[in-house]
């Protein structure tokens, strides 16, 4: 009753259990485990057994987006490889270190696994197709010109023959490989562009898999935490009397910036927590509310000397000159990412091997992040993947990993399991930036918008996060599709005041996208609108010959949505369309809005064209997420500030939509090829205007701020 | 203390008040249910007890001492996946996966009291959340299984 997660120096031990427990994915726990003599491997990322089984490594992390799935599709579909015998495991970042870093990047971060890695991924599957065709080739005498491969077989139509890759691999292995293989047109794709079952499903509906919340270890103990509800101050000291010699209880920790009680089950250690006696320094931030940050954000608006992000023609001059100006101001709350599988980290130090077990988003950063905190060299560390319990871009940054190690180094020896509340996560977040914009813009009578300044305060993810140099003092983020805009506008002017304040900020799932098109659409829509001009026409006016793809997405899902037809009394429709990831997306909602703010969604059409699809049900999928995730904020989300402190804490005051919520989606995808986009995200980027564009239209209430819970409008019953 | 899981009697000795969640996962190793907000908001920790969902994370592992005590992994029996598994397999319902085990326990509850559940009985039996959205699928699962008329 004991299946353990473990390490490798207990392989043998987990294989025998792991057998009885029958259905435990021995992969998922022994990453080395493939690399046995007897396996033929033909490059990092394909190993072929004799019973035809095909290994492809997985290098990146699994949160929901289906990238285990869709990653290994690409090198199967240029390896000529059988799907169904296809097995996915994960690569390991202590393994990607040993190999030079035969793996790549291993972060899932900014809807970029498979545009990213789809050249490599794809390239390792041609490669070892190559290699199997030469292999038969010799064996038969032929030349290797006159092959083909199908379903996972080498075939010598001429002489009828074939050989299964199975029987191939070990002669296939000791073929020189290619440094480069032709890869296939598109048109020729089998696997690549078919709606693939995801191979970590079955063991989801199952229970079998296992996150980073469920590693398992011998004597194992587990740790609440709590940190200075004030971001950034310190445990002035700390009184444990009370709940020391608890049922339990093993030892309370003073680490500083937090405070650990570890037990030997959670729970206890959690419910200690509470009474421990915690007198907290913290530091000149303790008074920071909503009011000082709009106050601090708002001395953006008007700052002189500011970073500029974009400065075509003069604009300036152009809306000094102008007939008419139109102004707006538009702000976007900090947000809470809220994984349903809150920050977890397992970390056993024994003399200076580390093994760490966590949900994580950079396998390698949970490396190297490891080793500087406990003190060892990076080679002594080893992170085991888990599946992710979502990641939203929270499980990236490395605060809650760097946690555990320092739990675990406080009690070396044992292993430890570090599990945050909800409350601590709600409240020690790295949130989606707060954001203040406004937009000027000088338009004609005619409609012609000859000039746009967009000024935005908001604080620097990439500067205080990442600690990264800012390119002329630009963070991208934070200007994200503003300053990228795909009108044709001839005085454009973007500009940035940064404007940091001690609330930490980090990547939330669209990040800057999830904020500035929902501005930057919202006011286009102003000034169609008061151009007297259809939404859908005045954008298409304003997007030229160099904005090909917004304008393909736009018509594709106006099309779909019937834009321009007639709809019930009282239903309305907003459009929106940007850029996002590498994609290109446009959105249509149908809302009617009651006397009483009570907002329906009768329909939302979202689509994207990613370039190239992979699995597009998988697509599908993650516009529905897009869709949830987008709505939960638009509607509720705000994280406010009182005495230095989030006021929210778990899901009752941070409210995620429900089920009953849900309103239709309908999905268009729609290829235009030629190019790799990103699809975990960008669906996200025009829902937000798309709805509030629809509300306009319902109600003529213009939607200048996020959450609409702060406009008295609610989210009906779909 | 005795607790029925998964048809196998277990012992153990722990706090009466101590939640059933972390008597399953902790003392247990039964991990299937999972922590997401310990305060029976999101039904991450759903199991059902003599068939009916509770929110583990606020339920008292005395309380349910000498019942029947099902998680996610003993829904399956000899291999084969129940009809609710399937369907989510069949749709591709999960994404990340982790509330999926509360959310097919409940569907599996659902069903076993209304075998062809309107869209309004969905809405009522299905309160766990879900972060990465798979609302519509859940939906379209559910009308599935009853549709094939297999008892759930």
């Amino acid at each position: 009753m004991n299946p353990l997660v473990t390490s490798p120096a207990r392989r043998h031990f987990l294989q025998v259990s792991a057998s009885a427990a029958a259905g435990l994915s021995l992969a998922f726990y022994l990453p080395e485990r493939a690399q046995a003599a007897d396996t033929p491997k033909l490059n990092a990322w394909i190993e072929i057994q004799p019973d035809e089984t095909i290994i492809i490594r997985y290098a990146r992390a699994e949160m929901g987006q289906g990238s285990r799935t869709s990653a290994p599709m690409l090198v199967a579909e240029e390896l000529d490889a059988d799907w169904k015998n296809v097995r996915v495991e994960y690569a390991t970042a202590h393994e990607n270190l040993r190999q030079k870093r035969v793996y790549g990047d291993m972060a899932s971060v900014g809807s970029r696994t498979i545009r990213n890695s789809q050249a490599y991924l794809r390239q390792a599957g041609g490669t070892a197709r190559h290699m199997l065709v030469a292999a038969a080739a010799q064996s038969w005498g032929v030349p290797a010109s006159q092959c083909s491969t199908a379903l996972g077989k080498v075939h010598h139509l001429a002489s009828k023959r074939s050989l299964s890759y199975g029987k191939l691999a070990a002669a296939a292995a000791l073929q020189e490989a290619p440094k480069e293989v032709l890869l296939k047109d598109p048109k020729d794709w089998k696997i690549v562009g078919k709606p693939i079952a995801r191979v970590d499903i079955p063991d989801i509906v199952t229970g079998k898999i296992r996150y980073g919340i469920d590693a398992q270890l011998p004597g194992m103990l587990y740790a609440a935490v709590a940190a200075c509800p004030v971001f950034n101050g310190r445990v002035k000291s700390m009184d444990a009397s009370k709940v020391e010699s608890r049922r339990g209880i093993v030892k309370v920790l003073n680490l500083g910036g937090f405070v650990a009680v570890v037990a030997d089950n959670w729970w206890r250690a959690k419910e200690a927590l509470r009474e421990v006696v915690i007198d907290w320094d913290t530091g000149e931030h303790g008074t920071l509310n909503n009011t000082a940050i709009m106050t601090h954000f708002q001395a953006g608006m008007d700052q002189p000397d500011v970073a500029v992000a974009r400065n075509d023609g003069n604009t300036m001059q152009a809306l000094a000159g102008a007939s008419k100006v139109y102004e707006a101001e538009y702000f976007t709350p900090y947000l809470a990412h809220a994984t349903m599988e809150p920050m977890v980290c397992t970390a056993w130090l024994q003399g200076d091997k580390l093994e760490v077990w966590t949900s994580t988003q950079n396998p390698e950063a949970t490396l190297a992040v490891s080793a500087a905190t406990a003190g060892v060299p990076q080679d002594k560390v080893m992170v085991y993947p888990m599946q992710l319990g979502g990641g939203l871009g929270r499980k990236s940054p490395q605060d809650f990993t760097r946690q555990g190690v320092m739990i675990a180094k406080a009690m070396a020896g044992k292993p430890v399991k570090m599990i945050w509340s909800r409350e601590e996560d709600i409240q020690h977040d790295l949130y989606r930036p707060a954001s203040l914009v406004r937009f000027k813009a000088a338009m004609d009578a005619s409609g012609k918008v000859d000039a746009l300044h967009i000024r935005v305060s908001a604080p620097s993810l990439l500067a205080t996060l990442l600690k990264l140099p800012l390119p002329k003092g630009v963070d991208g983020q934070a200007v994200a599709a503003l300053q990228d805009h795909p009108y044709d506008i001839p005085n454009s002017l973007v500009d940035y005041a940064q404007r940091n304040t001690n609330v930490p900020v980090g990547f939330w799932r669209t990040v800057g996208h999830s904020q500035n098109p929902y501005m930057r659409e919202s006011f286009i829509d102003e000034l169609a609108h008061a151009a007297g001009k259809d939404p859908l026409a005045f954008r298409l006016s304003l997007l030229g010959e160099k904005s090909p793809r917004d304008r393909s997405i736009l018509q594709a899902v106006a099309k779909a949505a019937n834009w321009g037809t007639p709809l019930p009394k009282g239903v309305f429709r907003g459009i929106a369309e940007t850029e996002g990831y590498g994609s290109y997306t446009a959105c249509v909602c149908e809302v009617s809005v009651s006397a009483k703010g009570e907002v329906k969604i009768h329909r939302v059409v979202m689509g994207i064209d990613p370039g190239y699809v992979v699995n597009p049900d998988n697509i599908e999928a993650q516009i529905q997420g897009s869709v949830v995730h987008g709505l939960s904020a638009i509607f509720w989300g705000e994280m406010t500030l009182k005495d230095g402190r989030i006021e929210q804490s778990n899901f009752h005051d941070y409210r995620l939509m429900r089920l009953n919520e849900m309103p239709k989606v309908q999905a268009v995808i729609a290829p235009t090829g030629g190019f790799w986009g990103g699809v975990g995200e960008p669906a996200q980027a025009p829902l937000a205007p798309a709805l509030a564009n629809a509300i306009f239209a319902a109600s003529g209430k213009r939607i200048r701020s996020l959450p609409l819970k702060n406009h008295g409008l609610s989210l009906a019953r779909a | 203390m005795k607790l029925n899981v998964n048809g196998k009697p277990l012992e153990l000795d722990v706090e009466p008040d101590m939640p059933l969640l972390w008597a399953l996962r902790d003392e247990l190793d039964i991990k299937g249910p999972k922590f997401g907000c310990g305060v029976a908001q999101c039904g991450a920790c759903t199991v059902l007890l003599n068939g009916e969902p509770v929110r583990s994370c606020s339920y008292p592992v005395s309380a349910a001492a000498g019942q029947q005590v099902m998680t996610i992994e003993g829904l399956a029996s000899k291999g084969k996946l129940h009809p609710v598994q399937q369907a989510w397999v069949d749709h591709q319902v999960p994404q990340c996966g982790y509330c999926q085990g509360g959310q097919i326990l409940a569907a599996v509850a659902l069903l076993k009291k209304k075998p062809k559940p309107t869209d309004e009985d969905i809405d009522a039996a299905m309160t766990n959340i879900c972060r990465c959205g798979t609302y519509a699928r859940i939906r379209k699962a559910i009308h599935a299984v009853a549709a094939k008329g297999v008892r759930a």
